[in-house]
């Protein structure tokens, strides 16, 4: 792996050694990554109801009442399925893994604000958005182990490349 | 343009004037014909006397940081932001006003999720950690302190050129079509030393970069071309990083695409498994007509595009020789051939590739033509050291469908009227025009 095509020379150069070690208080604080399987997620839970409220004051203006997308993406409600002419991509007919949902939504939004939820608020408008998918029902909380559990329709819909 | 004499015995090597690569090294004749014309212009001149203003009042000072000519002021990139949130989207690079193979600073095109992170160095760490012996922190003044590495390679996004999904063939200029692509000196620290500084695990598969903006941007990358040939870069083309381009410290991942290339990096995590993020699930994957959909497709395959003439240029001179000059590159190594078409793919021949050819970088290439004034269609098509050919806009679709929206690389035919205007044609087999624009997803 590293000869031949390694343009620094073929070996790993030895640096001078200058990185501070870290703390796991420190790299805790840094890292915000949930993995597929709900590694990371936190406490905290929200239902649908609660994400709609934080929806219609976060989230309406870029992607639309219900999810349907405006100048954001279109997040449920898909008329065009992945096969069709015209395929709509939302999370309910695309996203392969429900935590990512908590992951993006966490680190990225809401856009004018990023960062600033609570995690339940980040658990709440997770819940909104599957439910507005079909994918859990109204009243059913999220938390690190219900959103764990969530399998998303298009799971198995995707060919890994790696190359 | 240097002549229009069409009775001079140029030597042809392909259909509709395509002449030898190599005619502007070897042909005197043609040198000479264009050293007399000059000659003659610079005769008159001193018959009139005449000095240009410039030359009769003082230069202007020293600048501290120098600027292009006011008359280049409209070679600029392109934004296309997000129509409601304007610090997200695209910009352009203007690979059709551009020549040589590097890509100006201020000129590199920019993707950003939410806009370009004003960060104090002073106040930023890159923080290693996940399947390691050692968590350790970084500051930038600790980074400069390491030994450097420089690699010329091109940046290209996921989805540049991707208007070309469109059914109707875009008319955008070049670089506004196919300019989500640039190629710098990109210096820094090779990813592997750090890495093994900080003592990574075998059982590590994938790292997960994070950056520092309001995005906070992640996405996994396998170990593999971490230790092969990544670079944490803290300076582009010879000066530190700019705000836009990853400002204090950026991945490099050479002939990857771009939004591996995490600017910004403000933390690296050792993972067995990937974070399959929002952008390696949501986005940056391509779905195929079967309905499934790729995903980690990570090198940008070879591409290539005539430059000058392109889209939106008209050849006023007339009929005569021209320099048809373009660039190629592929992810996968270095370019091997590219071979041009004025007769818009009946035959071929090929181009004069400019030195250096280096690997995941552009390559300049340049073929002379003999304009006769009728219609005209050209093409150029690209050939990396694997032996993977270009392919033609059908090939790409048969394959691929009309909806993967990344990964666009098909060949691009401009076609020249007999006025000489150029525009972007797609060839009768593969044009399916309706008048839809049909780009099924935006830049958010």
């Amino acid at each position: 792996m590293l000869a031949g095509i390694n343009p620094f020379a073929g070996e790993i150069r030895p640096g001078p050694g200058l990185g501070e070690p870290a703390g796991s208080h420190t790299v805790n604080s840094l890292d915000w990554g949930v993995m597929p399987d709900g590694a990371g997620l936190p406490q905290g839970s929200g239902t649908a109801g609660q994400g709609k409220v934080i929806y219609e004051k976060f989230c309406i203006s870029c992607h639309g009442p219900g999810g349907f997308g405006d100048s954001g993406d279109q997040l449920a409600g898909a008329q065009m399925q992945l096969t069709d002419e015209w395929p709509e991509k939302t999370i309910g007919n695309y996203w392969p893994y429900a935590p990512t949902l908590f992951d993006f939504i966490r680190r990225s939004k809401p856009m004018m604000q990023p960062g600033s939820l609570t995690d339940s608020e980040v658990y709440a408008l997770t819940a909104y958005l599957l439910y507005l998918n079909e994918i859990i029902a109204e009243d059913q909380e999220m938390n690190a182990e219900t959103l764990a559990d969530v399998k998303m329709p298009n799971r198995d819909g995707f060919i890994q490349v790696l190359n | 343009m240097i002549g229009k004499n069409k009775s001079v015995p140029f030597s042809s090597v392909a259909g509709n004037g395509l002449l030898d690569r190599r005619l502007f090294l070897k042909s005197g004749l043609v040198m000479g014909t264009a050293q007399l014309v000059a000659g003659n212009a610079h005769a008159a001149r001193r018959e009139e006397s005449v000095r240009p203003d410039w030359m009769n009042v003082p230069g202007k000072p020293f600048t501290p940081y120098g600027q292009p000519a006011q008359y280049e002021d409209d070679v600029v990139r392109y934004p296309s932001p997000n129509r409601q949130l304007r610090n997200s989207g695209a910009s352009w690079t203007p690979l059709h006003r551009l020549e040589g193979i590097i890509t100006p600073n201020g000129l590199h095109y920019e993707r950003h999720h939410n806009g370009v992170p004003q960060i104090d160095p002073a106040g930023h760490q890159l923080l290693v950690h996940g399947l390691v012996r050692q968590p350790l922190l970084f500051s930038i003044d600790k980074l400069l302190r390491y030994p450097l590495q420089s690699q010329v390679c091109f940046v290209e996004c996921g989805g540049n050129s991707n208007a070309g999904w469109n059914k109707t063939p875009s008319q955008a200029e070049a670089g506004y079509f196919h300019g989500l692509v640039s190629c710098s000196e990109w210096t820094g620290v090779p990813l592997a030393t750090v890495l093994a500084e900080a003592g990574i695990d075998k059982t590590a598969k994938w790292l997960i970069a994070d950056g520092a903006d309001a995005f906070a941007m992640n996405i996994s990358i396998p170990v593999e071309k971490a230790m092969d040939d990544a670079i944490l870069a803290l300076y582009q083309n010879g000066e530190r990083l700019r705000p836009e381009n990853g400002y204090p410290l950026r991945l490099i991942l050479p002939g990857w695409e771009g939004v591996l290339n995490v600017k910004w990096l403000r933390a690296l995590k050792a993972t067995e498994k990937p974070i399959m993020a929002r952008n390696e699930t949501a986005r940056y994957t391509e779905l195929l007509p079967s309905g499934q959909a790729r995903m980690f497709t990570f090198t940008m395959e070879a591409k290539s595009l005539i430059t000058s003439p392109s889209g939106g240029m008209v050849l006023k001179q007339g009929p005569g020789l021209y320099q048809l000059s373009g660039l190629s590159w592929s992810g996968r190594g270095r370019i091997k051939q590219v071979d041009v078409s004025a007769d818009g793919g009946k035959t071929w021949a090929p181009a004069e590739l400019q030195a250096p050819v280096l690997p995941k970088a552009f390559t300049r290439f340049r073929i002379p033509w003999q304009w006769d004034g009728t219609p005209s269609v050209l093409k150029s098509r690209a050939v990396d050291e694997t032996g993977y050919v270009q392919p033609e806009r059908e090939q790409l679709i048969a394959a691929q469908g009309r909806h993967g929206f990344y990964h666009y690389n098909a060949i691009v035919t401009w076609s020249v009227d007999e006025d000489g205007s150029v525009t972007h044609v797609y060839t009768a087999e593969s044009n399916q025009s309706d008048n839809n624009v049909d780009i099924d997803a935006g830049w958010d």
